[in-house]
C-alpha cells in the first residue's frame, strides 16, 4: 500500500514536472492571473475560487487531457534505482541487439555518404533556398537522379536482425527440443492468449455495436449509427481525450474522426504549433540533409505508385522532410530502446562537445517509412496540423514497429504474438506452412511493421487505427494478421511454396478488417 | 458505308410485328475492340456478326450513325447505341444554345429560382459567329482566364488557355493563314468558355468526374445513373501561372498520359467512393449530399433541355459520360458531355469498372426481355428519372411534401450489383414461372 503511494507521488511528480515545462503551464497561469478580475473569486477563497473557475471554463478538461496524454507513454513502473537506460529496455540483449542493429544501419549511411561523396548536411546556397521555397507546394514535380541511393534497410532486413534475436540466459540448445520455438522468433517474451485478447478488446465483442460491421447497408442506423454518431459529437463537446479513447474503440464515424484523432492525441492548433512549424520549414529551406535523398526515394517508390495515395505527395514531402529536423523528437528516447545516431563534425571525431544527432531529429527513415504518414493525408489538410498529428503518432506508436524492445506493442512481441496465435488456433495451417518453407511471418511481418498501411483499403486501415488510438496499443496488428491468416486457411493449405504463400495473400484490399477480427477473437471455436 | 434508300433496304431482325419475345440468340456487331468486345462476347446467348451480317444489336460509332442511320430499316426489337442527333446534346456549341433555350423557357414558366437551376454551365460563345458578344463579356471582366475548346474533338486536342485578346487575334491569323492552303477544310468552329480558376484541389492537384449516365428515351426522358465512375486528376499542381502547361489544367487522360510526369503505372484516378468518402471526411456528409444532388440537378436539367430536340427513336439509347468540375465553393460545373465515352481500361480496376458498366448497360437495355420495366435499380444502374423525379422510398413519390424527397440516386455509394443483379433475376425468373 504504502508503496503504490509513493509510486503514484513519483508518477504525480514526474507529470507535474513535464507539465510545468509545456506551453498548458504559461497559459494555466495567465488564466490564473487574469481570473483574479472575476467578481467570483474572493481572497479567502482563493484557491477554491480559480480551481471551481478551471472546471467551468474547460481549462481543467485540458489539463486532464494533457495528463491522460503524459501518462499514455508513461514507461511500465520500475525500480526507483533503475538507471536511464533501464526506462528505455528492461532486458539487457535486447539492448544490445538494438545497439548493433544501430551500428549496422549507421555504417551503411556512413557509406553511402563515402560512396556518393555526398555529405551527410550541407547549407543550401541562397539561389537554391529561393528555387526550394517556391516549389515547396510541388516538391512532387522534381525529379532528382536517386538512382544511386538505396533505402537504409528494408523491413525483411529488420527481420532477420529479430529472428536471429536470443536471449543468453534460456537455454535453447541448438537442437529442436520442447522448448524450441517453432516460428521464427525465439526469444520468451510473455504474449497474450485469446481469452486475454478477449478481455483486453472487450468492446470488439458480438453484443457491441462497431463501426466497419453494424454501419453496413444491410444494416438500418436507427440501430447502432445514429446513437453513436450522436455519442461522438457529444465527447467532441465535451473535449475530454479520455472519453474519446473509450469511444473510439467502437470505431469513429468519418465525419468526426479527424477531430476525434486531435482530440485523444491531445493536439491542439496554437499559434506557437504553427510558428514552430514554420520555423522547420525554414530549417528546410536552409539546409540539405543526406536523408532528404533517403525520403524522396523512398516516397517516389512506396506512396507515389500507390493508387490511392499518389495524390498526397507533395504533403509527404512536407511533412518528412521537416520531421527529420524536428529536435523535439529526440524526447521520446527516454522510452524508446532506440537511441538516436551520433555524428561528428568533421574532423572532431570523438569529441563530444562537436557531437550531433544525425539526422537532427534521431530516426533513419527506411523503405515504406512515407507510408506511416499517407493514410493521415486522408484526414488533415493543413501542413502544420497533419505534421503534428504524424509526430504525435510517431512518439506514441509508430517507432515501436521498428526498433528492438521487449514492450508488449514492440514489434519483436506482436511477431510471437502473432506466432503463437497462429499456432496455437491454427496448428495445422501453421504446420504447413512451415513444412513447405513459407514461414508465416515472413509474410506478414511487412503488413504490421506498415501498420497495414498500403495493404488495407483506405476505410479499413482508418478503421483499424482508430482500435490502436482506443486501446493504445499495437497488439490488434498481431491479431489482424492471424485473422488474415485464418481467413484464407482453406487457399494456404493447398499452396506448396513461400511463392505462391505470398501470391494467395498479395491482396488485401478486399478485407474487411472489423468482421475478421470479431470472428478470430469471439467467434472461433478453440 | 451507305446504302441509298431506294434499293431493297436491308432489314435487321427477323419477323416484324412481334413483340419484344425472348430471342434464341442475340446477333451483335461492333467496331470497338476493347472491353466492350469482351462483355458482349462473354454475353450468354450472343453471337457476333460480322461485316453484312444482320444485326440485332449494334453498339455503333457516330460517323456510322451520321451515314447510315437513316437508310436503315429496324425491326421493333433492335437496338442501337445512338440517338440520331445526340450531337445537340454533346457538341459543345449546340449544348450551350439548348441550354440558354431552356433556361429562357424555364424563367417565363417557373421563374428564376428555378432558371437560376441551368446555371452550371460556365458562361460560353461559339466562335467565330458569337465572338463580338465574346469581347464584349472579355471587356467587361479584364484579367480573367478564358479557355478555348474545339466544338467536336475529344481527349484534349486543340484546347488552350487565355487571357488577353491579342492570343486569340495571333490564334485567328494562324488558322486563317493553314486555311488559306487548303480550301477544302472547313473553318472549325471553337467555343471561348470562362475558365474555372478556383477549382476544387486535393492534394493541390486539379481533378475532374466522369460519371456515366444512360438514356434510354427522351420522350418520356428515361435516365439511369451509374453509381461508379471516376474522379481524372492533373498530373502536376495547380496554379494559374502556367496557363500554357496544358499538362496542369487539362485532366483527360489522353492528355496526362503525354505528359513527361506520367507514369503509367501510377494511374491519375480516384474511384469516385474514394472521393466521396475523402470529401465526407473533410466537410461532413450533410455538404456531400448537398453537393451530389446538385450534380443530379445538372443531368436531369441537361437531358430537360434537349428532350424536345433530339428524335426519340425508340431503338436509340445512349451512354454518356458526363464531365463534371467541382470548384472550391463546392459547385458542380459541367465541362461536357461525351456520346462516346471512352471504353478503353488504363488499369485493372478501370477495366473491372467498365466492364460492370457495360454489362449493367446491356442489363437496362434488355435485349432478352427479362425486365418488367418497373425496375427502380438494376446492378449499379439507378433509375434516376422516369418522366419525373424518382424518389428512393416506395410508391409513388409525394411531391406536395417536396422536403422529404430523396432521389433514388446513388452516385459513389457502395455498389453491391452483383448481388442484386442475382436478387433481381431470381424474382424475376419466380414471377414468370407464377404468371406462366
Amino acid at each position: 500500500m504504502l508503496q503504490e503511494e509513493s509510486d503514484l507521488s513519483l508518477i504525480i511528480a514526474q507529470i507535474v514536472q513535464k507539465l510545468k515545462g509545456s506551453n498548458l503551464y504559461s497559459q494555466l497561469e495567465r488564466q490564473a492571473w487574469a481570473s483574479l478580475q472575476r467578481p467570483e473569486i474572493k481572497l479567502e477563497s482563493l484557491k477554491e475560487d480559480i480551481k471551481e473557475f478551471f472546471k467551468i471554463s474547460g481549462w481543467e478538461k485540458k489539463l486532464q487531457n494533457a495528463v491522460y496524454s503524459e501518462l499514455s507513454v508513461f514507461p511500465l513502473p520500475s525500480h526507483p534505482a533503475a538507471p536511464p537506460e533501464h526506462l528505455k529496455e528492461p532486458l539487457v540483449y535486447m539492448r544490445k541487439a538494438q545497439g548493433s542493429w544501430e551500428k549496422r544501419i549507421l555504417k551503411s549511411l556512413n557509406s553511402m555518404c563515402t560512396e556518393l561523396s555526398i555529405p551527410l548536411a550541407r547549407k543550401r546556397p541562397v539561389g537554391e533556398q529561393k528555387e526550394l521555397l517556391n516549389k515547396w507546394n510541388e516538391m512532387g514535380t522534381d525529379e532528382p537522379d536517386l538512382s544511386l541511393f538505396r533505402p537504409v534497410y528494408a523491413p525483411k532486413d529488420f527481420l532477420e536482425v529479430l529472428i536471429n534475436l536470443r536471449n543468453p540466459n534460456y537455454e535453447n540448445g541448438d537442437s529442436l527440443s520442447f522448448r524450441t520455438h517453432l516460428g521464427l522468433i525465439q526469444v520468451p517474451l510473455k504474449v497474450k492468449d485469446i481469452p486475454e485478447l478477449k478481455e483486453c478488446f472487450v468492446e470488439l465483442g458480438l453484443n457491441i455495436g462497431q463501426l466497419g460491421i453494424d454501419d453496413s447497408t444491410q444494416v438500418p442506423p436507427e440501430l447502432f449509427e445514429n446513437e453513436h454518431v450522436r455519442i461522438g459529437q457529444k465527447v467532441l463537446a465535451e473535449q475530454d481525450s479520455a472519453a474519446a479513447q473509450q469511444y473510439i474503440r467502437q470505431g469513429s464515424p468519418t465525419a468526426l474522426r479527424a477531430e476525434l484523432w486531435a482530440l485523444i492525441l491531445n493536439i491542439s492548433s496554437q499559434p506557437e504549433d504553427v510558428l514552430y512549424y514554420e520555423q522547420l520549414k525554414t530549417n528546410v529551406i536552409q539546409h540539405d540533409l543526406l536523408v532528404d535523398s533517403l525520403i524522396y526515394k523512398d516516397v517516389k517508390l512506396t506512396a507515389s505508385n500507390d493508387d490511392y495515395y499518389f495524390v498526397f505527395e507533395d504533403y509527404l514531402y512536407q511533412v518528412l522532410l521537416c520531421f527529420s529536423r524536428d529536435t523535439s523528437v529526440l524526447s521520446h528516447f527516454a522510452y524508446n530502446s532506440a537511441s538516436p545516431p551520433k555524428s561528428y563534425i568533421r574532423g572532431k571525431l570523438g569529441l563530444e562537445e562537436y557531437a550531433v544527432f544525425y539526422p537532427p531529429n534521431g530516426v533513419i527513415p527506411f523503405h515504406g517509412f512515407s507510408m506511416y504518414v499517407a493514410p493521415l493525408c486522408f484526414l488533415y489538410h493543413e501542413p502544420s496540423k497533419l505534421y503534428q498529428i504524424f509526430r504525435e503518432m510517431y512518439v506514441r506508436f509508430f517507432f515501436r514497429l521498428h526498433s528492438i524492445s521487449s514492450h508488449p506493442s514492440g514489434i519483436v512481441s506482436l511477431c510471437l504474438l502473432f506466432e503463437t496465435l497462429l499456432q496455437t488456433y491454427l496448428p495445422q495451417l501453421f504446420y504447413h506452412l512451415r513444412e513447405i518453407g513459407a514461414q508465416p511471418l515472413r509474410i506478414s511481418f511487412k503488413w504490421m511493421v506498415r501498420a497495414f498501411s498500403g495493404y488495407l483499403a483506405t476505410d479499413q486501415l482508418l478503421l483499424l487505427w482508430d482500435r490502436i488510438l482506443g486501446y493504445n496499443s499495437l497488439e490488434i496488428l498481431a491479431v489482424l494478421a492471424a485473422a488474415v491468416f485464418a481467413f484464407r486457411a482453406v487457399n494456404l493449405m493447398e499452396v506448396t511454396s513461400l511463392a505462391a504463400a505470398e501470391a494467395v495473400l498479395a491482396d488485401l484490399s478486399t478485407l474487411k478488417v472489423m468482421p475478421l477480427l470479431q470472428i478470430f477473437l469471439f467467434a472461433t471455436v478453440t | 458505308m451507305s446504302r441509298p434508300k431506294n434499293q431493297n433496304y436491308k432489314g435487321h431482325g427477323l419477323s416484324k410485328g412481334k413483340e419484344r419475345e425472348q430471342r434464341a440468340s442475340i446477333r451483335f456487331k461492333t467496331t470497338l475492340m476493347n472491353t466492350l468486345m469482351d462483355v458482349l462476347r462473354h454475353r450468354p446467348g450472343w453471337v457476333e456478326v460480322k461485316d453484312e451480317g444482320e444485326w440485332d444489336f449494334y453498339w455503333c460509332d457516330v460517323s456510322w450513325l451520321r451515314e447510315n442511320f437513316d437508310h436503315t430499316y429496324m425491326d421493333e426489337h433492335v437496338r442501337i447505341s445512338h440517338f440520331r442527333n445526340h450531337y445537340e446534346l454533346t457538341r459543345k456549341n449546340y449544348m450551350v444554345k439548348n441550354l440558354k433555350r431552356f433556361r429562357k423557357q424555364l424563367d417565363r414558366e417557373a421563374g428564376k429560382l428555378e432558371a437560376a437551376k441551368c446555371d452550371f454551365f460556365p458562361k460560353t460563345f461559339e466562335m467565330p459567329c458569337e465572338y463580338h458578344l465574346f469581347v464584349e463579356e472579355f471587356r467587361k471582366n479584364p484579367g480573367i482566364t478564358w479557355i478555348m475548346k474545339p466544338v467536336a474533338r475529344s481527349q484534349g486536342k486543340g484546347i488552350f488557355l487565355f487571357r488577353r485578346l491579342k492570343d486569340i487575334m495571333d490564334w485567328r491569323k494562324d488558322t486563317r493563314s493553314s486555311d488559306d492552303q487548303k480550301d477544302d477544310i472547313p473553318v472549325e468552329n471553337y467555343v471561348a468558355q470562362r475558365y474555372i480558376e478556383n477549382p476544387y484541389l486535393i492534394g493541390g492537384r486539379k481533378f475532374d468526374l466522369r460519371v456515366y449516365v444512360l438514356v434510354m428515351s427522351y420522350i418520356p426522358l428515361r435516365a439511369w445513373l451509374y453509381r461508379d465512375g471516376f474522379a481524372r486528376f492533373s498530373n502536376t499542381r495547380f496554379t494559374l501561372n502556367s496557363i500554357d502547361d496544358q499538362y496542369v489544367h487539362l485532366t483527360n487522360v489522353a492528355v496526362q498520359k503525354t505528359s513527361p510526369d506520367y507514369h503509367p503505372k501510377k494511374g491519375c484516378k480516384w474511384m469516385l467512393q474514394r472521393f466521396r468518402q475523402y470529401l465526407a471526411s473533410k466537410h461532413g456528409p450533410e455538404v456531400v449530399e448537398t453537393l451530389f444532388r446538385d450534380i443530379d440537378n445538372i443531368f436531369v436539367k441537361s437531358l430537360q433541355s434537349v428532350q424536345k430536340v433530339i428524335i426519340s427513336d425508340k431503338h436509340c439509347f445512349e451512354l454518356y459520360g458526363y464531365d463534371i468540375l467541382i470548384d472550391q465553393d463546392l459547385k458542380p460545373w459541367l465541362l461536357e458531355v461525351n456520346a462516346s465515352p471512352s471504353l478503353t481500361a488504363s488499369s485493372q480496376e478501370d477495366y473491372e469498372l467498365k466492364t460492370c458498366l457495360l454489362e449493367d448497360t446491356l442489363h437496362v437495355v434488355d435485349m432478352e426481355a427479362r425486365l418488367t420495366g418497373r425496375e427502380k435499380r438494376v446492378g449499379g444502374f439507378d433509375l434516376m428519372w422516369n418522366d419525373g423525379p424518382v424518389s428512393r422510398e416506395e410508391g409513388v413519390p409525394d411531391l406536395s411534401g417536396m422536403g422529404n424527397f430523396v432521389s433514388n440516386t446513388h452516385l459513389g455509394c457502395i455498389n453491391d450489383r452483383k448481388k442484386q443483379l442475382r436478387q433481381l433475376f431470381y424474382s424475376l425468373q419466380v414471377q414468370k414461372k407464377a404468371s406462366s
